[in-house]
Order: C-alpha cells, then sequence, then structure tokens
C-alpha cells in the first residue's frame, strides 16, 4: 500500500504543480498516470508545440514545460505509479481513501486531487473483427516493456512519433520489425523518418507502405495479419502487432465514482477549494467544471494551488498556518536541499 | 465582415443550421464547440493543432476548401471512418465564401 498525503490522479501540468504548492505546506503527493510517462497532453501529444500563455514564459515547448515542472518539484520526492489507471476508489472510515488502479496497485491518502484532464489516455484501436479477442494476447495497443518483444517477430502500425520511435528502438530489440503504414509520408518528427529510412536500408527494419492491415489470425493467440498494399492482400506471421493510432481521452472509471458530473467534467465548488460533492476529494485543471471555467494549464496551476491550502487545512484542522512567498522563506525540499534568496552582505564605503 | 451560415448534422444525425462569425479567427471544430453541437472532450481534443482528428467531418456541399496542409493530410492519414470528403473541422476557417456550407460530424472514437 502506497501512503501519501495528497494523492493525485493525472500527472499533466496541473497535477505536477500540484506537487510544488504541496511541498511547500510539506504534505507529500503521489501521482497515478494511465501514460507511462508524466506531462500528460503536453508530452504525449504535443511536446514539440509551443505554449504561448504561460505567465512569464513569452513561448515554451510543451515539453519544456514538463521538463521544467518535473525539475521544479524533484525536491519534494512525488511517487508515480505509471501506465496505470485509478479504477476505485473506497472512502474509509477516518475519511481517507484508498485508490486502487487497474493493475491493482492501491493508495492510500487523506486527501484526492483528480487532475486528470480530459480523462485517462486509451488507445484508437484500429477497427478489425476479432481484435479483442487477441489483446495482451500478441496485441499491444501502448509499449509498456519493450523486453517483451525480444528476439520476436514484431510489426506496428501508424505514422506518427510513436510508430516511428518504437519501430527504431524495437530494431534493435526484437528479431523482425515491420513498420506498416497507410501513406509513403510519415507524420513524425523528420529526423525520426531519416532513422526508419536508413534501418530500412540495411534491412533492420522492413516497411510496408501504402498499406493496411486488413484482417487477424490466430487461435487464442495472434499469429499472423494480412496486409493490404496497392490491392494485393498477403498475410505476414509474426509474435506482437502493434497498432499506434494515438490515444483518445475518457473519463473512465472516475465518471462512477458518486462525483456530479456535468458535460464530461466534474462539478467543482470554485467559490472555495475546487472541492467536489465528495468532502476530501478536489477536481483541479480540464478535468473540473465551473461558472466561467476555461480549460487553460495557467487556470489549472491556479486551482491546484488553492486546493493544497484546502487540503492542509483538511489535513491539519488544528494546525495555523499563514501563506508564505518563496522568496520570504525559500524552498525547503524533503530531499534536505534549501534554496533560497541570497543574504545581503555588508557594502560599505570608506 | 458578416456572419455565415453552416449546417451541421451531429452525431446523432440532427442537423443544425447556425450562424458563424468571419471575424474572430474561428474554426469549423470551434463553431461545433461554441454550439455545444458534440459533447465537450469528444472533439477538439488536441485544441485545433490537426492532431488528433477528433473533429473529423464530412463536407456533404460542393464547397470549395482551401487546400489540405501536409499536417492534416497526414492526420486523416491515421483516423478511422475516414471517406474521400472527410476534413478536420479544426483546420477549416470560417470565411465568407463557406456560407451555406454542410457538414456532417464524423463518428467519435
Amino acid at each position: 500500500m502506497i501512503k501519501t498525503d495528497i494523492l493525485i490522479i493525472g500527472a499533466g501540468p496541473t497535477g505536477l504543480f500540484s506537487v510544488f504548492e504541496a511541498g511547500l505546506l510539506k504534505l507529500k503527493c503521489h501521482l497515478i498516470d494511465a501514460l507511462p510517462q508524466p506531462g500528460g497532453q503536453c508530452a504525449e501529444i504535443y511536446p514539440k508545440k509551443p505554449i504561448y500563455d504561460i505567465p512569464a514564459y513569452p513561448e515554451v515547448l510543451a515539453g519544456d514545460l514538463v521538463a521544467n515542472l518535473m525539475k521544479q518539484i524533484e525536491p519534494f520526492e512525488p511517487g508515480f505509479t505509471l501506465g496505470e489507471r485509478a479504477e476505485t476508489i473506497e472512502k474509509q472510515n477516518d475519511g481517507s481513501f484508498i485508490v486502487t488502479t487497474n493493475r491493482g496497485t492501491k493508495h492510500h491518502a487523506p486527501v484526492v486531487a483528480i487532475a486528470g484532464g480530459l480523462g485517462s489516455f486509451e488507445p484508437r484501436k484500429p477497427q478489425l473483427d476479432n481484435i479483442t479477442n487477441f489483446e495482451d494476447n500478441g496485441i499491444e495497443y501502448i509499449i509498456r516493456d519493450p523486453e517483451l518483444y525480444r528476439n520476436k517477430k514484431v510489426a506496428i502500425a501508424g505514422g506518427g512519433d510513436s510508430a516511428l520511435d518504437w519501430s527504431i528502438f524495437l530494431a534493435d530489440v526484437a528479431n523482425e520489425v515491420t513498420l506498416i503504414h497507410r501513406r509513403n509520408e510519415f507524420r513524425g518528427a523528420l529526423d525520426s523518418v531519416e532513422k526508419v529510412e536508413s534501418l530500412k536500408k540495411t534491412g533492420k527494419i522492413n516497411l510496408i507502405t501504402p498499406a493496411e492491415v486488413t484482417a487477424l489470425q490466430g487461435n487464442g493467440k495472434l499469429e499472423s495479419i494480412t496486409i493490404k498494399q496497392e490491392g494485393e492482400e498477403f498475410n505476414l506471421e509474426l509474435d506482437h502487432f502493434i497498432p499506434l493510432f494515438g490515444l483518445s481521452p475518457k473519463l473512465g472509471p472516475i465518471a462512477n465514482w458518486g462525483l456530479e458530473i456535468e458535460k464530461n467534467a466534474i462539478k467543482v465548488d470554485n467559490t472555495l477549494d475546487y472541492q467536489t460533492n465528495i468532502p476530501g476529494i478536489y477536481a483541479i485543471g480540464d478535468v473540473n467544471t465551473y461558472p466561467g471555467k476555461l480549460k487553460l494549464i495557467l487556470c489549472g496551476f491556479h486551482e491546484a494551488t488553492l486546493m493544497c491550502q484546502s487540503a492542509y487545512k483538511r489535513i491539519f484542522p488544528d494546525k495555523k498556518y499563514v501563506m508564505k512567498y518563496t522568496t520570504v522563506s525559500g524552498v525547503d525540499g524533503f530531499d534536505g536541499s534549501r534554496k533560497e534568496a541570497e543574504k545581503a552582505v555588508v557594502k560599505s564605503i570608506k | 465582415m458578416s456572419d455565415i451560415t453552416i449546417k451541421i448534422k451531429d452525431r446523432e444525425g440532427n442537423v443544425h443550421e447556425v450562424q458563424a462569425p468571419t471575424d474572430m479567427a474561428m474554426n469549423l471544430m470551434e463553431i461545433v464547440r461554441s454550439y455545444e453541437l458534440a459533447p465537450e472532450g469528444t472533439i477538439g481534443v488536441c485544441g485545433g493543432m490537426a492532431m488528433c482528428a477528433s473533429c473529423q467531418c464530412y463536407v456533404t456541399s460542393d464547397h470549395v476548401l482551401p487546400e489540405m496542409s501536409y499536417d492534416e493530410d497526414l492526420m486523416l492519414a491515421e483516423a478511422f471512418n475516414v471517406k474521400d470528403n472527410s476534413r478536420l473541422g479544426c483546420q477549416i476557417q470560417m470565411t465568407e465564401d463557406l456560407d451555406g456550407l454542410e457538414v456532417e460530424l464524423a463518428p467519435e472514437i
């Protein structure tokens, strides 16, 4: 059982910044995210795109914003449960919560902050008959452990960065890598496309374009796929087929937690602290809704800050505290680090 | 600059005739969202960067639309339920020559 002060569901910018604000109050955080890396949409969908409305950053790449947030929260040693989706929540007699993921990892905290953005990212599955029969039996939509593919025959479908990057990576791991895409052109980064091209020339990647997978065969376990290329169909024997057609967010199991939902978002009290209808559960960032709500990262940061103050009062109802300025009080990391303004030095003129 | 009229068939098959401003740099995906013709979170997921295809629509009138950008074309190459008249709503800017445009929202994936 993982124990923490604030359990944050969703490791996007809002969830990550919560760790900093909680840390100033000496509260420890643990984050759960369905994606295998922190950063949410910024890391998964548009890491190379610029954002222009983060205060004091005239321009910042989404991926750099995440990297900076990770650096900012490092002293507060957040815990992460990544690649797992928060599935159930159980309220305990003392008012605390136990949240269990789809992989059975249990987390215990007095406060839960849902910073789930548009929901957990679910893979977009190609519309092939019987595809669900082979899920985890030869078909995976997200690569969690590349070692699974060591010395295996693998086919990847898709034309974006993840299809390209994983084809490149697995070229050194798998016995055989085939990349299938509907076009000859790819959407991913230019250097990735060039790398795939050179791996194709050396025979490390078998590139089949323009083509698509039209059928799956196997008995319990996937054995081969049918590929249609320029009107011709043929079969390819393999151990794994990995369709990488992007991810689409779904509110998912959180919708069944007894929270008030409106327009695919969780209703919160925005006049106070972004608490939901269940005391102790907060919703911050894009996942919440209230009159005048704007789904902006900068609004998420504000909501995270107020949530942490309220969480502190919930956890320590009798302990006095006033908000402090970091410029005045510095930042004391849980790792023993300390950041503070330089002390004034006496400058005398003789 | 005046408003234009657009007919949008939602995912349930209901047709909505809406007014769209041409002076607010809005695109078709944003018009759909502003009239709440598709549930929040099911359209414009990437914000309008041609990176998710959640705003895919079928253009059913014979308007001549601006040519597809490379980004839009390649995103549609990875989308599902794609037809010859598929476009990404986020890449269709509201301009006066689109008055009378008719579109149908593609199914949610």
